[in-house]
């Protein structure tokens, strides 16, 4: 397969495609960093996660129009101010499932996978009713279209880098959340022994609610950079929701080291192979590789070595 | 400090503690005795607003506190000391400590708990779960001194610990009541260890209390016939 090309041409497709994966990483990573939030922590198995993802790109679409229409002077800059609010929305509902749904099946994870499921077609549904079926797309303020070429064949997309730049400001600040404040010692501490962390003085039911709201919310940023190389479409985030599961129970489910090495380790295989072979023979062999590490590896690339 | 009146406890439609009526004074130890099954993890747990309480009521200085949550407890004054230990496993020693301070909001650990037990400071950064069972036990004794209690609960603390670590235990037990002034209360089986640490003995059968005497006047043999199988 490799016969046809020229050994530059081979090197141009490489980096091309292996830029492209680090694309694809990204909103991986973005995806994936919500919901091992979620399930790596907290246990609920988050079946809507595609969905509260979708909500953010929607919202980024709602807010390009908005600038278009009333505000085109500041349409450059509209792009954070989608962001945030897709954090928000994305945010808020997920506070609101957690209050109405999920605090009653902390005790029952696997039913959180068929509550979520209902609450996922929910959701479809209702963006289909607001939106309309047809996939639609946003307009990118002109800062963010073009590319930069490196040499002749390798061109990099702008948009790329800036959902990359993205991508490393949310998983730093994640990190410090979860292992350097309060708030993310409180989760850990409820997640890893609910009962005794009440009895320790931590509101457990206001700390489930925070981290929750906090997964969708990053789901809702996932969804903002999801515009940037993707249309959406209300079940636009089912095409997603699979893979992320798999970079989340790949990478080791408690661990956020490990999610952003096995995003980066599927999204390269993928995008590498897509070239070459099929997309569905690209994904048998990642699928093939990866139900062999499990085998050898049931907790995941990256898991704590501690007494239990 | 702490006043139990008529405290019945009962999980669903089976009772298991048939009104208990005591009172522990301010800086004293009391023992709760009995043998397995007599319900003296119940009323540790129900103590800490783990278990409900189906009737009676518990007062911590004069405020009452039956129908508050575990974490609201804790901002009234109850610390507890769970039978397992139960500390955060994959959590350092030092963030373990400090998940007590969230009532006080606190951010450091106050020096004194570093100095009842100078083991932790070594070892403030190693993962909870690895640490010895004696060394979890200090671990979850120095988390629950972090909210800065009134009232300590510890729910069989001799279980599975070495008898020199037991003795440094009661040893350390009455330094924090007589540094502090908090009432401890200690559910145990090991009658030398309540003997050594405790001011009152209490026995709990068949969720009743059906003995309570001063240390000094205690009779071992009794108590000692009441843990007999």
């Amino acid at each position: 397969m490799f016969a046809d090309y020229t050994w530059t041409e081979l090197g141009s497709i490489f980096a091309m495609q292996g830029f492209a994966g680090l694309i694809l990483f990204s909103v991986f990573v973005l995806m994936a960093l919500g919901l091992a939030i979620i399930f790596g922590q907290m246990g609920v198995i988050n079946m809507a996660h595609g969905e509260f993802m979708i909500l953010g790109a929607y919202v980024t679409y709602l807010c390009s129009n908005f600038f278009q229409a009333f505000l085109p002077g500041l349409f450059s800059i509209y792009f954070f101010i989608a962001m945030a609010l897709a954090f928000v929305a994305a945010g808020a509902l997920g506070a609101f499932v957690e209050w109405a749904l999920i605090r009653h099946l902390y005790k029952r994870p696997l039913d959180t996978l068929l509550a979520t499921w209902g609450l996922s077609l929910i959701m479809q549904q209702a963006y289909r009713s607001i939106f309309g079926a047809r996939e639609v797309g946003v307009t990118l303020p002109d800062w963010l279209l073009g590319s930069i070429a490196l040499t002749d064949i390798i061109e990099i997309p702008i948009n790329g880098l800036f959902v990359m730049a993205l991508t490393l400001v949310i998983a730093v600040g994640v990190y410090f959340l979860m292992f350097k404040s309060r708030m993310g010692m409180q989760t850990r501490a409820v997640v890893q022994n609910r009962v005794m962390a009440g009895a320790v003085g931590i509101n457990t039911e206001w700390v489930d609610r925070k981290t929750y709201a906090l997964g969708c919310g990053i789901a809702g940023i996932a969804g903002s950079a999801f515009t940037m190389i993707g249309s959406t479409g209300p079940t636009a985030g089912q095409l997603y929701i699979v893979d992320t599961f798999l970079i989340v129970v790949f990478g080791g489910a408690a661990s956020l080291l490990g999610t952003i090495a096995s995003s980066f380790a599927i999204s390269q295989a993928q995008s590498t192979m897509e070239f070459f072979l099929s997309g569905s023979m690209a994904k048998v062999l990642t699928l093939l590789t990866v139900v062999g590490i499990l085998m050898l590896r049931p907790e995941g690339l990256f898991s704590h070595k501690i007494r239990r | 400090m702490l006043q139990i009146d008529h405290y019945h406890v009962a999980y669903g439609q089976s009772e298991v503690l048939h009104g208990l009526d005591f009172t522990v004074a301010p800086g004293e130890i009391v023992a709760i005795m009995g043998r397995n099954g007599m319900g003296k993890t119940t009323l540790m747990k129900s103590l800490m607003g783990i278990v409900p309480t189906s009737q009676g009521s518990a007062q911590v200085d004069g405020i009452d506190v039956t129908a508050l949550k575990s974490f609201e407890r804790v901002s009234r004054g109850i610390a507890y000391v769970p039978q397992g230990r139960m500390i955060f496993p994959t959590m350092t020693v030092q963030e373990n400590i400090e998940t007590g301070l969230t009532t006080s909001g606190s951010t450091k650990v106050p020096d004194g708990i570093y100095e009842l037990f100078p083991v932790l400071l070594d070892m403030k950064s190693r993962r909870g779960g690895n640490l010895s069972g004696g060394q979890q036990q200090q671990l979850a004794i120095a988390r629950a001194l972090a909210t800065n209690p009134k009232v300590l609960l510890l729910d069989e603390p001799t279980e599975g610990i070495q008898p020199s670590i037991i003795r440094e235990m009661a040893r350390v037990l009455k330094r924090i009541r007589d540094e502090r002034g908090l009432s401890i209360i200690v559910s145990e089986q090991v009658l030398s260890f309540a003997l050594d640490v405790a001011d009152r003995i209490l026995v709990l059968e068949n969720g009743r209390l059906v003995h309570d005497e001063p240390r000094s006047s205690v009779d071992e043999a009794k108590v000692a016939g009441f843990l007999s199988v």
